[in-house]
């Protein structure tokens, strides 16, 4: 990230490291892990040269644990995993949850369940992402899908993580965390930076999770004089445990809502060739790239294919899928586990004919077995 | 004294937080309370600047009535959030307080690897040899033989020392205590967090309602009175033999040495990073 925009040729990986820098992050705790582990690497190269803090911990566990305490100091943090140690950082991811604390979790999605194929691409973790965690709670999960995304989409992610007091998961795959291509770094000037709002009100006065119009709380940082109290268990305004029904409601409530209101940003699709599409694909990650390639061919054929291409999973971007599912006679969604975002298409509109691919043996889906469906349909 | 004790009680516990506790009667969670308010008064540490961190347990409980910046964490997992805020702002005092299950069951990992680490943080452990909070379960520090809810028919794992398991680990400062002696506690807790580099200060207390109770241990004042009896000083036991310590508790500083300090180091690369930039 520099004065003027630059041109490199970047993996995945490097290309989310330089999207948190360019964001303003500054600490970064991870366990290594393939395919994550190269934005530990370096991570741990870049951040001390900008002041910032890398510590390699003991597990998935204490990096989220680290995270969080460091995102409370008021440092942007970062961690990065994949598969096994996801599923290790779900009980503090939903600490982060509840206590609203920003953060960003990579998890560059491997073949699963457990060690699985550690080395082949997958889309497994997505349902994981959502819901890994227990109890009911909103999150935001995006996708990337080459390594520009990695760079814009790490920005948006530290963007809207300190916007609404949210951790947000950022899915990659293998093959876009290892994917090498050219991409145009925007200059520093040119990234829009959003910072989390700090209390205004004098110390006394500050109410740490009082509801407001965007239902997003002033956050104070560890330091600053606003001492208060900071718990997983479910508080009332104050920050105190509540288990009052009136009070644990508003804040259940709250959580979705903040998260709703934000719908008109944070619902992120782009289409491709769908002004006229008869056949549509709905497809994310490094699949996508496969699906644009399957639809330019089969256009050549005259079948009028379209693609929307998810970057928000979730919350799941119903509002772009629906006009979708409603224009295409049938719509293919391909991805590389065994039907977790067809299911959510389905959900949107149970009447339309949504067609699926599944891959889960550890291989990439290519723009022919893309094309070959398209044209069967 | 007691007007002491008022201006204590106002300048440290939350004015707003309401009383009373979640603890029983008698239990020594509340000593370990008063103690570690006297030490940083004694400290004259700003509150602003001191964050007292917890796990899960009825230990875990405390740092809500504290008028700090306070953080009630994830089962076993304080010292990982502590290592965050520390590393994210080293001027502030850390420190953490944690149950025996919740430190070195479920956390047993990050506190080895945070006293080998030695980052700057206070490690308080309430040593109850049990855990409270659920019900009265064998925890790593339950003896051999003793009942518990989980081990109606004695206990047939062997406990072992928190402040021992510290020292091999390489904490800087290691001491213990017992709720009965709190004056020593005193003292103790205020030295560990002057201390630079990890500190751990575990003290033995009594869970009287989950473990005392099971173990015909008495009300708290016996078991107290116990720890009197039982207790001996770090430069006493050097002159007795393992068998005559064998029922013992060991109180006092166990170590206290120096080593380089992780935020100092921490410093040094990035000055070297920012060189080579
Ligand atoms: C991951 C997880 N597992 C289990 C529990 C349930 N739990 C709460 S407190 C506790 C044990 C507490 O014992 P200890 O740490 O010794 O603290 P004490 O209550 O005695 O102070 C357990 C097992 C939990 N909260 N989280
Ligand atoms: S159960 Fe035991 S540790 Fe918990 S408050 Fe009661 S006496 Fe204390």
């Amino acid at each position: 990230m520099t004065e003027q925009s630059t041109r490199q040729v970047l993996q995945g990986n490097e290309a989310i490291v330089e999207g948190a820098l360019a964001a303003g992050c500054r600490f970064f705790a991870g366990y290594p892990i393939t395919p994550a582990s190269e934005i530990a690497e370096l991570m741990s190269l870049r951040l001390p040269a900008v002041g910032g803090t890398f510590i390699q911990m003991e597990d998935e566990i204490a990096s989220m644990g680290a995270v969080i305490g460091a995102s409370l100091a008021g440092v942007k943090s970062l961690t990065a995993t994949s598969g096994p140690g996801f599923s290790l950082m779900q009980e503090n991811l939903g600490y982060a949850c509840v206590t609203e604390v920003p953060c960003v979790i990579v998890s560059v999605m491997r073949g699963g369940p457990s060690t699985g194929l550690p080395t082949s691409p997958a889309q497994g973790d997505v349902m994981q992402a959502r819901w890994g965690t227990h109890g009911d709670h909103p999150i935001i999960v995006l996708s990337v899908s080459s390594v520009s995304d990695c760079f814009d989409i790490t920005v948006q992610a530290f963007n809207f993580s300190e916007k609404y007091r949210v951790p947000v998961i950022i899915l990659s795959d293998e093959i876009v965390a290892h994917t090498r291509e050219a991409v145009t770094l925007p200059s520093v000037q040119k990234i829009e930076v959003f910072e989390r709002i700090r209390p205004s009100v004098p110390p006394e006065w500050y109410i740490p999770y009082e509801d407001n119009s965007r239902g997003v709380p002033a956050m104070a940082v560890m330091g600053d004089g606003y001492r208060h109290h900071v718990t997983g268990l479910i508080h009332d305004t104050k920050g105190f445990p509540t288990d009052r029904s009136e009070e644990v409601n508003a804040f259940q409530r709250r959580q979705f809502r903040k998260i709703t209101n934000g719908f008109y940003e944070i619902l992120m699709t782009k289409s491709f060739m769908m002004e006229d599409a008869e056949i549509a694909v709905i497809a994310y990650g490094s699949v996508s790239r496969s699906a644009q390639h399957a639809i330019i061919a089969a256009r050549e054929k005259g079948v009028k294919a379209g693609l929307l291409h998810l970057i928000t999973l979730f919350p799941f971007p119903k509002k772009d899928v629906d006009p979708v599912l409603r224009q295409c006679r049938s719509v293919l969604v391909p991805e590389m586990n065994m039907g977790q975002i067809s299911r959510e298409v389905k959900r949107v509109n149970l009447t339309s004919k949504v067609v699926a691919i599944n891959r889960v043996d550890g291989q990439f889906i290519t723009p022919t077995e893309i094309y070959n469906k398209l044209l069967s349909m | 004294m007691p007007e002491k004790v008022e201006r204590l009680r106002h300048d440290y516990l939350r004015h707003d937080k309401k009383f009373p506790h979640v603890w029983c009667p008698g239990c020594g969670n509340g000593i370990v309370l008063g103690s570690l308010i006297r030490a940083i008064d004694a400290l004259k540490l700003e509150k602003d600047e001191l964050v007292l961190a917890s796990g899960i347990g009825c230990s875990g409980r405390m740092p809500v009535y504290v008028d700090l910046n306070t953080l009630h964490t994830t089962h076993g997992r304080a010292l990982t959030f502590a290592t965050g805020i520390k590393l994210a702002n080293p001027s502030l005092t850390v420190l953490t307080v944690m149950g025996d299950g919740d430190a070195t069951a479920i956390g047993g990992n990050h506190f080895i690897h945070a006293a080998r680490r030695n980052l700057d943080l206070t490690a308080i452990i309430i040593n109850n040899q049990i855990y409270g909070m659920t019900g009265g379960q064998y925890s790593p520090t339950t003896p051999y033989g003793s009942r518990a809810a989980t081990a109606a028919y004695g206990h047939i794992e062997h406990a072992f020392s928190i402040a021992e398991l510290a020292v091999t680990a390489g904490a800087s400062f290691v001491a213990r205590g017992t709720v009965y002696h709190a004056k020593l506690l005193d003292k103790l807790i205020a030295k560990g967090i002057s201390k630079k580099g990890f500190s751990v200060i575990e003290i033995i207390s009594n869970c009287h309602t989950q473990y005392g109770r099971r173990n015909k241990m008495g009300d708290p004042v016996t078991m107290m009175q116990e720890f009197k009896d039982r207790a001996v000083t770090v430069e006493k036991a050097a002159k007795l033999s393992p068998e005559e310590l064998a029922d013992r508790i060991t109180i006092g500083v166990l170590t206290d040495i120096d080593k380089p300090n992780y935020t100092e180091e921490l410093q040094k690369i990035r000055d070297i990073a920012e060189k080579n930039r």
